[in-house]
Protein backbone atom coordinates (compact mmCIF):
# COMPACT_ATOMS: atom_id res chain seq x y z
CA UNK A 1 0.00 0.00 0.00
CA UNK A 2 1.34 3.34 -0.61
CA UNK A 3 0.32 6.68 1.23
CA UNK A 4 -0.43 10.13 0.15
CA UNK A 5 0.39 11.51 3.24
CA UNK A 6 3.21 13.10 2.87
CA UNK A 7 3.85 13.01 7.02
CA UNK A 8 4.12 9.47 7.01
CA UNK A 9 6.01 8.95 3.59
CA UNK A 10 9.44 10.68 5.28
CA UNK A 11 9.78 7.84 8.34
CA UNK A 12 7.31 4.89 7.04
CA UNK A 13 6.80 5.06 3.30
CA UNK A 14 4.31 1.81 3.27
CA UNK A 15 2.11 4.00 5.72
CA UNK A 16 0.95 0.70 7.53
CA UNK A 17 3.64 0.05 10.62
CA UNK A 18 1.59 1.14 13.42
CA UNK A 19 4.59 1.26 15.25
CA UNK A 20 6.82 3.95 13.46
CA UNK A 21 8.17 7.08 15.69
CA UNK A 22 7.79 9.83 13.68
CA UNK A 23 9.82 12.76 13.59
CA UNK A 24 8.64 16.77 13.89
CA UNK A 25 7.75 16.97 10.24
CA UNK A 26 4.19 17.63 9.51
CA UNK A 27 2.18 18.83 5.85
CA UNK A 28 2.07 22.01 7.83
CA UNK A 29 5.78 22.20 8.42
CA UNK A 30 6.69 21.44 4.58
CA UNK A 31 4.49 23.78 3.60
CA UNK A 32 6.06 26.32 5.43
CA UNK A 33 9.81 25.04 4.77
CA UNK A 34 9.14 25.24 1.22
CA UNK A 35 7.59 28.77 1.29
CA UNK A 36 10.75 29.34 2.85
CA UNK A 37 13.39 27.84 0.69
CA UNK A 38 11.20 29.81 -2.37
CA UNK A 39 11.42 33.41 -0.45
CA UNK A 40 14.90 32.80 0.23
CA UNK A 41 15.59 32.23 -3.37
CA UNK A 42 14.18 35.75 -4.03
CA UNK A 43 16.01 36.95 -1.37
CA UNK A 44 19.24 36.14 -3.11
CA UNK A 45 17.62 37.03 -6.48
CA UNK A 46 16.91 40.77 -5.54
CA UNK A 47 19.21 41.33 -3.00
CA UNK A 48 22.02 40.52 -5.04
CA UNK A 49 20.74 41.05 -8.53
CA UNK A 50 17.74 43.06 -9.47
CA UNK A 51 18.00 45.76 -6.47
CA UNK A 52 19.97 48.48 -7.59
CA UNK A 53 22.91 49.71 -5.81
CA UNK A 54 22.10 52.65 -3.33
CA UNK A 55 23.49 56.43 -4.41
CA UNK A 56 25.61 56.94 -0.90
CA UNK A 57 26.12 53.40 0.63
CA UNK A 58 26.56 51.88 -3.49
CA UNK A 59 26.69 47.75 -3.26
CA UNK A 60 26.77 47.93 0.51
CA UNK A 61 23.18 48.20 0.47
CA UNK A 62 22.18 44.51 -0.42
CA UNK A 63 23.61 43.71 2.96
CA UNK A 64 20.81 45.55 4.60
CA UNK A 65 18.12 42.98 3.08
CA UNK A 66 19.42 40.36 5.28
CA UNK A 67 21.04 43.28 8.38
CA UNK A 68 17.06 44.46 8.56
CA UNK A 69 15.02 42.09 8.18
CA UNK A 70 16.80 39.52 10.95
CA UNK A 71 16.95 42.13 13.64
CA UNK A 72 13.70 43.00 13.10
CA UNK A 73 12.58 39.26 13.25
CA UNK A 74 14.63 39.19 16.34
CA UNK A 75 12.36 42.20 18.48
CA UNK A 76 9.49 39.57 17.30
CA UNK A 77 11.05 36.55 18.68
CA UNK A 78 11.59 38.00 21.76
CA UNK A 79 8.61 39.69 22.15
CA UNK A 80 6.86 36.36 21.61
CA UNK A 81 9.26 34.78 24.31
CA UNK A 82 7.95 37.73 26.67
CA UNK A 83 4.45 36.99 25.58
CA UNK A 84 4.56 33.40 26.12
CA UNK A 85 6.56 33.92 29.53
CA UNK A 86 3.17 36.11 30.59
CA UNK A 87 0.80 33.26 29.18
CA UNK A 88 2.94 30.91 31.85
CA UNK A 89 3.86 32.98 34.64
CA UNK A 90 0.04 34.82 35.03
CA UNK A 91 -2.04 31.88 33.39
CA UNK A 92 -4.05 30.00 35.72
CA UNK A 93 -3.34 26.16 33.56
CA UNK A 94 0.54 26.68 33.84
CA UNK A 95 0.89 24.90 30.65
CA UNK A 96 4.63 24.16 29.97
CA UNK A 97 3.87 24.90 26.48
CA UNK A 98 4.23 28.34 26.61
CA UNK A 99 7.80 27.91 28.45
CA UNK A 100 9.01 25.71 25.22
CA UNK A 101 7.28 28.40 23.09
CA UNK A 102 9.48 31.49 24.84
CA UNK A 103 12.38 29.22 25.24
CA UNK A 104 12.32 28.13 20.82
CA UNK A 105 11.85 32.13 20.25
CA UNK A 106 14.27 33.23 22.48
CA UNK A 107 16.60 30.82 20.81
CA UNK A 108 15.65 31.74 17.28
CA UNK A 109 15.90 35.13 17.73
CA UNK A 110 19.85 34.98 19.93
CA UNK A 111 20.74 33.24 16.40
CA UNK A 112 19.09 36.31 14.42
CA UNK A 113 20.46 38.82 16.40
CA UNK A 114 24.10 36.83 15.73
CA UNK A 115 23.41 37.03 12.11
CA UNK A 116 22.86 40.68 12.62
CA UNK A 117 25.69 41.57 14.66
CA UNK A 118 28.01 39.63 11.89
CA UNK A 119 26.18 41.28 8.57
CA UNK A 120 26.41 44.65 10.21
CA UNK A 121 29.81 44.47 11.20
CA UNK A 122 30.58 43.73 7.50
CA UNK A 123 28.03 46.57 6.41
CA UNK A 124 30.37 48.95 9.08
CA UNK A 125 33.80 47.82 6.89
CA UNK A 126 32.47 48.95 3.64
CA UNK A 127 30.60 51.95 4.78
CA UNK A 128 32.41 53.29 7.88
CA UNK A 129 35.85 51.77 7.10
CA UNK A 130 35.75 49.77 10.45
CA UNK A 131 34.29 46.20 11.73
CA UNK A 132 32.97 47.81 14.99
CA UNK A 133 32.45 51.45 17.06
CA UNK A 134 31.55 51.03 20.24
CA UNK A 135 28.57 53.35 19.33
CA UNK A 136 25.00 53.34 21.33
CA UNK A 137 23.24 51.01 18.57
CA UNK A 138 25.79 48.57 17.92
CA UNK A 139 26.81 48.75 22.09
CA UNK A 140 22.87 48.08 22.83
CA UNK A 141 22.32 45.61 19.86
CA UNK A 142 25.44 43.26 21.98
CA UNK A 143 24.05 43.67 24.92
CA UNK A 144 21.02 42.60 23.88
CA UNK A 145 22.73 39.47 22.30
CA UNK A 146 24.53 39.03 26.01
CA UNK A 147 21.12 38.99 27.93
CA UNK A 148 19.51 36.62 25.94
CA UNK A 149 22.05 34.23 26.08
CA UNK A 150 22.32 34.94 29.69
CA UNK A 151 18.10 33.91 29.41
CA UNK A 152 19.56 30.33 27.59
CA UNK A 153 21.95 30.08 30.21
CA UNK A 154 19.41 29.91 32.99
CA UNK A 155 16.91 27.75 31.01
CA UNK A 156 19.66 25.08 31.11
CA UNK A 157 19.94 25.55 34.90
CA UNK A 158 19.20 22.37 36.83
CA UNK A 159 15.65 22.19 38.70
CA UNK A 160 12.05 20.52 37.29
CA UNK A 161 10.51 21.75 34.40
CA UNK A 162 8.29 24.07 36.78
CA UNK A 163 11.11 25.61 38.39
CA UNK A 164 12.92 26.45 34.85
CA UNK A 165 9.75 28.08 33.34
CA UNK A 166 8.88 30.21 36.64
CA UNK A 167 12.62 31.63 36.43
CA UNK A 168 13.04 31.84 32.98
CA UNK A 169 9.43 33.22 32.49
CA UNK A 170 10.57 36.27 35.03
CA UNK A 171 13.93 37.08 32.69
CA UNK A 172 11.92 36.70 29.36
CA UNK A 173 9.47 39.41 30.76
CA UNK A 174 12.45 41.50 31.86
CA UNK A 175 14.75 41.15 28.65
CA UNK A 176 12.50 42.17 26.25
CA UNK A 177 12.14 45.92 27.37
CA UNK A 178 15.85 45.94 25.95
CA UNK A 179 14.02 46.55 22.68
CA UNK A 180 13.10 50.08 22.83
CA UNK A 181 16.69 51.12 24.36
CA UNK A 182 18.04 49.39 20.80
CA UNK A 183 15.69 50.41 18.04
CA UNK A 184 15.60 54.43 20.04
CA UNK A 185 19.23 54.15 20.76
CA UNK A 186 20.59 56.27 17.75
CA UNK A 187 17.82 58.94 18.45
CA UNK A 188 18.78 58.96 22.97
CA UNK A 189 22.51 59.54 21.87
CA UNK A 190 24.93 60.82 18.91
CA UNK A 191 25.03 58.01 16.90
CA UNK A 192 27.23 56.85 14.44
CA UNK A 193 24.41 54.26 12.80
CA UNK A 194 21.44 55.40 10.39
CA UNK A 195 18.45 56.35 12.07
CA UNK A 196 15.33 53.94 10.89
CA UNK A 197 14.77 53.81 7.23
CA UNK A 198 11.16 51.89 7.86
CA UNK A 199 10.41 52.35 11.27
CA UNK A 200 10.66 55.88 12.51
CA UNK A 201 8.65 58.01 14.27
CA UNK A 202 7.81 59.91 11.81
CA UNK A 203 5.82 57.64 9.69
CA UNK A 204 7.54 58.43 6.71
CA UNK A 205 10.09 55.27 5.06
CA UNK A 206 12.72 56.97 3.10
CA UNK A 207 13.78 53.81 1.10
CA UNK A 208 11.58 52.95 -2.50
CA UNK A 209 11.09 51.00 -5.19
CA UNK A 210 12.82 47.81 -6.01
CA UNK A 211 15.04 48.34 -2.81
CA UNK A 212 11.55 48.45 -0.51
CA UNK A 213 10.78 45.31 -2.13
CA UNK A 214 14.11 43.32 -1.51
CA UNK A 215 14.16 44.38 2.05
CA UNK A 216 9.87 43.36 1.81
CA UNK A 217 10.87 39.96 0.84
CA UNK A 218 13.98 39.39 3.35
CA UNK A 219 10.91 39.99 5.86
CA UNK A 220 9.03 37.45 4.52
CA UNK A 221 11.98 35.23 3.88
CA UNK A 222 13.25 35.19 8.06
CA UNK A 223 9.49 35.61 8.88
CA UNK A 224 8.83 32.70 7.27
CA UNK A 225 12.10 30.64 8.52
CA UNK A 226 11.00 32.03 12.29
CA UNK A 227 8.05 30.14 12.08
CA UNK A 228 9.22 26.93 10.34
CA UNK A 229 11.83 26.96 13.47
CA UNK A 230 10.15 27.29 16.33
CA UNK A 231 7.57 24.71 14.88
CA UNK A 232 9.88 22.46 14.96
CA UNK A 233 12.08 23.38 17.90
CA UNK A 234 8.85 23.66 20.10
CA UNK A 235 8.11 19.95 19.37
CA UNK A 236 12.09 18.42 20.00
CA UNK A 237 11.59 20.34 23.51
CA UNK A 238 8.27 18.99 24.06
CA UNK A 239 9.74 15.67 23.19
CA UNK A 240 13.14 16.32 25.69
CA UNK A 241 10.72 17.30 28.46
CA UNK A 242 8.56 13.51 28.21
CA UNK A 243 12.01 12.00 27.78
CA UNK A 244 13.00 14.05 31.16
CA UNK A 245 10.33 12.74 32.75
CA UNK A 246 10.33 9.47 32.06
CA UNK A 247 14.10 8.76 33.02
CA UNK A 248 12.83 10.52 36.16
CA UNK A 249 10.49 8.00 36.73
CA UNK A 250 12.12 5.44 35.88
CA UNK A 251 15.63 6.35 38.13
CA UNK A 252 12.58 6.49 41.15
CA UNK A 253 11.11 3.12 40.47
CA UNK A 254 14.29 1.79 40.41
CA UNK A 255 15.27 3.38 43.57
CA UNK A 256 12.06 2.29 45.04
CA UNK A 257 12.72 -0.91 43.88
CA UNK A 258 16.02 -1.38 45.39
CA UNK A 259 14.64 0.46 48.69
CA UNK A 260 12.03 -2.51 49.32
CA UNK A 261 14.42 -5.28 48.11
CA UNK A 262 16.68 -3.76 50.62
CA UNK A 263 13.65 -3.73 53.49
CA UNK A 264 12.93 -7.52 52.89
CA UNK A 265 16.46 -8.19 52.96
CA UNK A 266 16.58 -7.20 56.46
CA UNK A 267 13.22 -8.19 57.90
CA UNK A 268 14.68 -11.72 56.80
CA UNK A 269 17.73 -11.33 59.05
CA UNK A 270 15.32 -9.97 61.53
CA UNK A 271 13.31 -13.33 62.05
CA UNK A 272 16.20 -15.42 61.97
CA UNK B 1 30.17 44.14 -8.16
CA UNK B 2 32.10 46.21 -5.79
CA UNK B 3 32.88 44.64 -2.50
CA UNK B 4 31.79 41.20 -3.90
CA UNK B 5 33.62 39.37 -1.63
CA UNK B 6 32.08 41.01 1.51
CA UNK B 7 28.23 40.85 0.40
CA UNK B 8 28.18 37.67 -1.14
CA UNK B 9 30.37 36.54 2.08
CA UNK B 10 27.88 38.07 4.23
CA UNK B 11 24.85 36.15 2.25
CA UNK B 12 26.33 32.66 2.39
CA UNK B 13 27.28 33.21 5.99
CA UNK B 14 23.46 33.27 6.85
CA UNK B 15 22.63 30.31 4.62
CA UNK B 16 25.58 28.16 6.36
CA UNK B 17 24.26 29.67 9.70
CA UNK B 18 20.49 28.83 8.88
CA UNK B 19 21.10 25.49 7.16
CA UNK B 20 23.11 24.45 9.84
CA UNK B 21 20.13 25.83 12.34
CA UNK B 22 17.27 23.86 10.37
CA UNK B 23 19.60 20.40 10.04
CA UNK B 24 20.27 20.46 13.78
CA UNK B 25 16.17 20.66 14.50
CA UNK B 26 15.28 18.30 12.17
CA UNK B 27 18.06 15.78 13.13
CA UNK B 28 17.05 16.15 16.99
CA UNK B 29 13.70 15.68 15.82
CA UNK B 30 14.14 12.47 14.04
CA UNK B 31 16.68 11.16 17.09
CA UNK B 32 13.76 11.98 19.99
CA UNK B 33 11.03 11.08 17.58
CA UNK B 34 12.67 7.61 17.48
CA UNK B 35 12.57 7.65 21.35
CA UNK B 36 8.65 8.73 21.93
CA UNK B 37 5.86 7.03 20.91
CA UNK B 38 3.58 8.96 18.45
CA UNK B 39 0.41 8.95 21.06
CA UNK B 40 2.56 11.48 22.93
CA UNK B 41 3.38 13.46 20.03
CA UNK B 42 0.46 16.69 20.02
CA UNK B 43 1.12 17.28 16.18
CA UNK B 44 0.48 13.63 15.02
Amino acid sequence: MTTTDPTLAETDPSGDDPDVRRGTGTRGTRIVGIATIVAMGWLVAFGLGFSPEDRDQRESVRLLYVHVPTIWIAYLAFAVTAVASAMYFFGKKKSLGWDRLAGASAEIGTAFVAVTLVIGAMWGRLTWGVFWQWDARLTTTALLFVTYIGYLAVRRLGGTHEQRARRSAVIGMLAVLEIPLVHWSVRLWRSLHQEATVLGTDGDVSIRGLMLFSLFVGVIAFSLLYVWLVMHRTRVMAMEDLLDERGLDDALAARRSEAAENQAANNEKGTR
Amino acid sequence: MEDAGFIIGGYVLTFVTVTFMAWRVLRAGKRLGKQVPDADKYWV
